[in-house]
């Protein structure tokens, strides 16, 4: 069974991230006329990392806590803008939509690959 | 009030505040051209106040919509006119318009519907995406 995880784990974490990563482009593009509201982004290259476990401190006794990312910490920081607007919302919607419609499109490649790795595991197990 | 708990709610309630917004235009518009015989009585544009609504922040952490907390009038001086010939006239001749700015409400429309689309737009994509995801190894 572990080999199987290992075969789909990297795409199933991918594809968790960027549906997440949706969430919250969506609430940007929901808040585009909030003033004082700051656009939110995720760090997916290092929570991706974080969560398959590269780069990640080694600990000498399961007690010990990997410091690299906390457990209430999920990667999510404040964009920085290109241009201020007056009242202070940090929302530029050209922005979002292209971020939105490029995470959509890498959830679909991560769900190609998925679909592609499900269907090659099933023929091998079939052995047809 | 209901919490956040996934791309529906963030988007729902995005397009309901757009659409109090879309009302708010619709008022104003309506009232442009309205008169009245004192300063007090004149109408004034109404604007709705968004104000963020956050997700719980340990569970959903980034996730967050908007919400009308308060629709108020802006605080402009209708314009005085001098008509003494109209039947609304004060006892100087003069009427007070409503103080709506037409070629502003417009542009808010504008804008208004704009984010109104966006969010469909999200939520039609994301749909899309879950339904794939369903089919997902067939």
């Amino acid at each position: 069974m572990k080999s199987i995880e290992n075969q789909l784990k990297v795409h199933a974490e991918a594809l968790n991230l960027r549906s997440q990563r949706n969430e919250i482009l969506a609430s940007n593009i929901a808040n585009s006329a909030t003033p004082n509201f700051k656009a939110k982004d995720l760090d997916f290259e290092a929570l991706l990392n974080s969560r398959m476990g590269f780069g990640k401190v080694n600990t000498t006794n399961s007690r010990h806590f990997d410091i690299s990312i906390g457990p209430n910490e999920e990667g999510v920081k404040f964009r920085q803008n290109v241009t201020p607007s007056k009242d202070g919302n940090t929302v530029e919607l050209h922005v979002e939509q292209l971020q939105f419609s490029e995470n959509v499109m890498r959830y679909q490649t991560s769900l190609e690959f998925l679909n592609r790795k499900i269907s090659g595991l099933m023929s091998a197990i079939k052995g047809e | 009030m209901a919490d956040l708990k996934n791309i529906f709610d963030v988007a729902a309630r995005g397009m309901s505040a757009q659409m109090v917004r879309l009302n708010t235009v619709a008022s104003n518009l309506a009232n442009a051209r309205s008169v009245a015989s004192s300063e007090a009585e004149a109408y004034r544009a109404i604007k709705p106040v968004f104000s963020t609504l956050y997700a719980d922040d340990l569970e959903r952490s980034g996730v967050s919509s908007v919400d009308v907390v308060d629709i108020v009038a802006v605080d402009r001086e209708p314009e005085k006119v001098y008509q003494p010939g109209h039947p609304k006239a004060d006892e100087d001749g003069y009427i007070y318009m409503a103080a709506v700015n037409t070629e502003e409400e417009l542009v808010e429309m504008l804008e208004a519907s704009r984010q109104y689309e966006n969010n469909v737009e999200v939520v039609s994509t994301l749909r899309g995406l879950m339904m794939r995801t369903i089919s997902m190894g067939k």
